[in-house]
C-alpha cells in the first residue's frame, strides 16, 4: 500500500513551526517512513500532485495568495490542521487587524520612524498578491478539522499529534504540551 | 475649548467635600455643566480631590453618560431596545436624523443637540420613548418627533416638551412627567393602602434580631432577580465585624424590559425608605444609600422630597421615632448610565467613585462592602415587602403565593400584548393565566427575567412563574407570531456586548462569538455544526465567567436553542466543499485593489 502523503505549507507565518517540526530531530526518519511530503517547503514541492492524508498549514491569510493556497489545501487533504498561533488567531501579523489596510502601508512604507524611503513609493507590482484587508485566521476562510497551539507548537506536540493521526489513534495530547504559562 | 472654569470645577468638588470617593457625584456635575468631561477638568478634578488623573479618566471613560468628547447642550437619547424595535422604533429614528440633519452619534453644527441610542431606559409599557436631557419622552411617533425637533429648535429647552402629563405622582410638581405608572394590577402588598409608619413603628418595638427572624419567617427571598433570602442576608451583615455598615437599596433597574421599580419609586417611595430603615436597623447601619440609575434622574426631586419629609417626621435622622441610639439617614447616589451597575458589587464600586467593575467574591459585600464595610444590597421591590412584613405580620406576608415562594411579585409586562404595565401578581402564576390577562393568547414566545433570563415557547406556558421554576426580577417580554425569534436573540446579544464591563476574556470575547454564530446562521450560511458549537461557547462563557452578567449572557442563545430548534434546524445546511461561507474574498479585497488600483488576477469575478 502507498504510503499516506503530507503537505504543508506557511502563509502569513514566520516559519517559526516548519522549523519546530524540524526540531523532531532523528524521528524525521520515522516520519519518511510513516509518509511521503507532497506539495511542502521541506521538499519544494510547489503545487499538489494529488489527494494528502494530512495538510499542516502554518500562518493565517494575510493576502489574497494565502487564501488561494489555503482553499488548495482544504480542496486536496483529508484532514487540514492549523499549525501554531498565526493559524489559529491570526498571531502576531493580526496586529494590524485594528487599523486599516491603509494606514499600515503608510505606517510601512512612508511614515514609520525606521522607514527609508526617498521617493515615497508604496510597492506595487502586479506579481505581488493583493493583501486582506485584515488578517483571517484559517478557520476563517476553511473549515479546520484541528488547531495545534503554541508559537510555535513544540516538536513533540507535532510528533504526537501526526503519528495519532497517521496510525488512526485519537489526537489527546497531555496537558504539558499545549500548556502555555 | 471647555465650557467650564477651574473655580468652577473646585466649587462643584468642595460641594462633595473634595471627597475622592464621591467621584461619581462630581463627574456628573461637570458633565450636566459643562457637557463633557474634558481632558483638562479631568486633570483639575484630579487635582483637587488629590487623586491620579487616570482615575477620573477611567471613570469618565466607562460610564454611558459621562464623556470626553463635547455633547450638545440637549442630548437626545432614543431607547433602542428589542420592545422599542418592535414598537417602530426605526421610523422614530430615521424621523430623528432627517429633522435633525445628523447622525446618532453626531451634534448639530450649532452646537446644541446630541442624538445618541440608550439601551432599556425602562419604558417598554409606552415604547418608542427617549429620555432628552432627563425628560422622558414616551410613545413616539414621526410626527411626535417633528414637533419635538420644532420645539428644541426654537427653545432648546427639554422641560418645555411636554403636554399632557402622567398618571399619580408623575403628574406632580415634583416629577412633572409624561410617564405613565401603567399599573395595572394591585396586589396585596406592593400598591395596597398601607399605614404609613406602622412597619417602621412594630420594627423599633422589637429587637433587631426579632426583626431579622420576622424577616426569616416571612420567608422574604430577593426581588432583583437572584433570589436569595433576605433574612439571611441581613444576619450574615449584622454577624460581620465592622463598627460601620450599610444598606444599600438597588434602583439601577437596567435588565431590559424591567420597570417594575419605576412605578415603586414613583408611587411606593415611602415605603422603600421604611424598609430601607427597618433594614439599617435590623443590621445595625446609621447610612443607607439609593443607587439611582441616570435613566430615571426625573424622580430625584421627587424622592429628595420625600427624604425630606421623613427627616422633618423623624422617621429619618437622630434617635428615628425617639429610638434613642438608632440614628439613621438615607442618600441618593446617581448612576451614570451603565447596566453592569446593577451586579451589586459593580453597585458598590461605582458608590465608591470608580468604574463599574464588579468585584471579586468572596470577600462577600455582607462581609465587607461599602468602602470595606458589612453591606446589605437590596432591591427596591424587597424592601417594599420587608416594611408590609413588619406592618402585617409574617404570617400574612406567605398567605398568597407559591409554596417555596410566598407572597407575590411585581412584573413588568411588555412587547406584544394588549396591556403591557405593571402586574402584581402572586408568586406561582402560570405563563398561560398571565398571558390571558395581558391580552397575548397568541404568544410565540416569551422572554422571563429579561435577557438573562429564558426565552420560552408554547411548550413552557404552563409553567409557573416563582423561584422554583421561571425566576424573573420581573421582565416579562412577549413575542408575537411573527417574530424571528433568532433576531430578537441576536439583539440581545448585541446589549450584553454593549454592557460587559470586559474584564473577563469569556465574556467580553465569548459574546461576541455568539452574536457572530448567530448572525451567521441568520444569514443563511450556517451549518448543523455551528448548533453544536454555539452550546459549547455558550455553557464556556456560562461557567467561567466572573459575575452574573457573563453568568447569563449566553441564555438568550441557550435558551432559543433548547427552545425554538426546528426555527434554527430549517436555517442550516452541511456544506460540503469544506470553504466557510462566511468568508466574502471580494469584500476582503476590496481596500487592497482601490489603493492599488488593480484587480485581483486570482479571484475574477
Ligand atoms: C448584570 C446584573 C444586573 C443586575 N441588575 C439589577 C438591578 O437592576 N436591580 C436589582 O435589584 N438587582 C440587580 N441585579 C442583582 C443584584 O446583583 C443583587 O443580587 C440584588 O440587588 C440583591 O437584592 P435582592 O436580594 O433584594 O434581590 C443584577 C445582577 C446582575 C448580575
Ligand atoms: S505561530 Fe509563532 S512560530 Fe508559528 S508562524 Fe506564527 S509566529 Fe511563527
Ligand atoms: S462576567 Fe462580564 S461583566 Fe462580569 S466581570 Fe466578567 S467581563 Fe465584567
Amino acid at each position: 500500500m502507498a504510503k499516506p502523503k503530507v503537505a504543508t505549507t506557511s502563509l502569513a507565518g514566520c516559519f517559526g513551526c516548519h522549523m519546530s517540526l524540524l526540531d523532531i530531530d532523528d524521528r524525521i526518519l520515522k516520519l519518511v517512513e510513516l509518509v511521503d511530503f507532497d506539495k511542502s517547503p521541506i521538499d519544494d514541492i510547489k503545487e499538489f500532485t494529488g489527494q494528502c492524508a494530512i495538510g499542516l498549514v502554518e500562518g493565517g491569510c494575510a493576502n489574497e495568495e494565502n487564501v488561494r493556497v489555503l482553499q488548495d489545501f482544504r480542496k486536496h487533504c483529508d484532514i487540514l490542521i492549523s499549525v501554531g498561533d498565526c493559524a489559529t488567531m491570526g498571531g502576531l501579523p493580526a496586529l494590524r487587524n485594528t487599523i486599516t489596510l491603509e494606514e499600515c502601508l503608510n505606517e510601512a512604507y512612508l511614515d514609520g520612524p525606521t522607514v527609508y524611503n526617498p521617493d515615497g513609493v508604496i510597492p506595487n507590482d502586479k506579481e505581488i498578491p493583493l493583501c486582506l484587508d485584515r488578517v483571517y485566521p484559517c478557520n476563517e476562510v476553511v473549515k479546520i478539522d484541528y488547531n495545534l497551539p503554541g508559537c510555535p507548537p513544540s516538536a513533540d506536540t507535532l510528533w504526537e499529534a501526526l503519528v495519532a493521526l497517521l496510525t488512526d489513534k485519537p489526537v489527546s495530547l497531555p496537558y504539558e504540551l499545549i500548556k502555555y504559562d | 475649548m471647555s465650557k467650564i472654569t477651574e473655580a468652577a470645577i473646585k466649587e462643584i468638588c468642595a460641594s462633595c467635600g473634595n471627597d475622592r470617593d464621591r467621584l461619581m457625584d462630581v463627574v456628573n456635575a461637570v458633565q450636566a455643566k459643562a457637557g463633557c468631561v474634558s481632558d483638562e477638568s479631568i486633570e483639575a478634578i484630579a487635582k483637587q480631590l488629590s487623586c491620579h488623573r487616570v482615575e477620573v479618566e477611567s471613570v469618565v471613560s466607562f460610564y454611558a453618560f459621562l464623556s470626553k468628547e463635547q455633547k450638545g447642550s440637549v442630548v437626545i437619547r432614543l431607547c433602542n431596545d428589542v420592545v422599542d424595535k418592535m414598537n417602530g422604533v426605526d421610523a422614530v429614528a430615521k424621523a430623528f436624523e432627517d429633522e435633525l440633519g445628523i447622525k446618532f452619534g453626531q451634534t448639530t453644527d450649532d452646537g446644541k443637540i446630541t442624538l445618541e441610542y440608550a439601551p432599556c431606559i425602562g419604558m417598554c409599557d409606552q415604547a418608542p420613548a427617549a429620555l432628552i436631557n432627563n425628560e422622558v419622552m414616551t410613545y413616539l411617533s414621526t410626527d411626535k418627533v417633528k414637533e419635538i425637533v420644532k420645539n428644541l429648535k426654537a427653545c432648546n429647552d427639554p422641560a418645555k416638551l411636554k403636554h399632557r402629563l402622567g398618571d399619580g405622582n408623575n403628574a406632580s410638581e415634583m416629577v412633572h412627567s409624561v410617564v405613565h405608572n401603567g399599573i395595572r394590577k394591585k396586589g396585596p402588598v406592593i400598591f395596597a393602602d398601607y399605614d404609613k409608619e406602622a412597619g417602621l413603628k412594630n420594627a423599633l418595638a422589637m429587637s433587631p434580631v426579632e426583626v431579622i427572624n420576622e424577616i426569616k419567617t416571612a420567608r422574604l427571598r430577593g426581588r432583583g432577580g437572584a433570589g436569595f433570602p433576605t433574612g439571611m442576608k441581613w444576619e450574615f451583615t449584622r454577624a460581620a465585624e465592622g463598627k460601620k455598615k450599610y444598606i444599600i437599596c438597588n434602583a439601577d433597574e437596567g435588565e431590559p424590559g424591567t420597570f417594575k421599580d419605576r412605578a415603586i419609586l414613583t408611587e411606593r417611595a415611602d415605603l422603600m425608605f421604611e424598609g430601607m430603615t427597618v433594614g439599617g436597623y435590623a443590621i445595625g447601619a446609621d447610612s443607607g444609600i439609593v443607587y439611582l440609575r441616570a435613566e430615571y434622574a426625573y424622580l430625584t426631586k421627587l424622592l429628595e422630597k420625600i427624604l425630606q419629609d421623613r427627616r422633618n417626621a423623624n422617621l429619618l435622622g437622630k434617635n428615628v421615632l425617639g429610638k434613642k441610639g438608632f440614628d439613621f439617614d438615607i442618600r441618593v447616589q446617581m448612576g451614570a448610565g451603565a447596566y453592569i451597575c446593577g451586579e451589586e458589587t459593580a453597585l458598590i464600586s461605582s458608590c465608591e467613585g470608580l468604574r463599574g467593575d464588579p468585584k471579586n467574591r468572596p470577600p462577600f459585600p455582607a462581609q465587607k462592602g461599602y468602602l470595606g464595610h458589612p453591606t446589605s444590597v437590596n432591591n427596591v421591590e424587597t424592601l417594599c415587602c420587608v416594611g408590609r412584613i413588619l406592618e402585617m405580620g409574617a404570617a400574612w406576608f406567605a398567605e398568597t403565593g407559591s409554596k417555596g415562594s410566598p407572597s407575590t411579585k411585581l412584573l413588568s409586562i411588555s412587547g406584544d400584548c394588549q396591556m403591557p404595565g405593571v402586574y402584581e401578581f402572586p408568586f406561582g402564576v402560570k405563563v398561560s393565566e398571565l398571558l390571558k390577562e395581558i391580552g397575548a393568547e397568541n404568544a410565540q414566545a416569551v422572554l422571563v427575567g429579561g435577557p438573562s433570563g429564558q426565552i420560552i415557547g408554547k411548550a413552557d406556558y404552563e409553567r409557573t412563574i416563582c423561584y422554583d421554576d421561571l425566576a424573573t426580577g420581573g421582565a416579562v417580554v412577549v413575542f408575537g407570531p411573527e417574530r424571528n425569534m433568532l433576531e430578537i436573540a441576536a439583539e440581545y446579544m448585541e446589549f450584553f456586548i454593549e454592557e460587559s464591563c470586559g474584564y473577563c476574556t469569556p465574556c467580553r470575547v465569548g459574546n461576541v462569538l455568539l452574536k457572530n454564530g448567530l448572525d451567521k446562521i441568520l444569514a443563511g450560511k450556517g451549518e448543523p455544526g455551528d448548533l453544536a458549537m454555539l452550546e459549547e461557547l455558550g455553557n464556556t462563557v456560562k461557567t467561567t465567567s466572573r459575575c452574573g452578567l457573563g453568568q447569563t449572557s449566553a441564555n438568550p442563545v441557550l435558551s432559543t436553542l433548547k427552545n425554538f430548534r426546528s426555527t434554527y434546524e430549517s436555517l442550516v445546511k452541511e456544506s460540503k466543499d469544506g470553504m466557510q461561507p462566511m468568508f466574502d474574498i471580494s469584500a476582503a479585497l476590496n481596500d487592497a485593489e482601490t489603493i492599488a488600483d488593480r484587480k485581483s488576477v486570482i479571484f475574477k469575478n
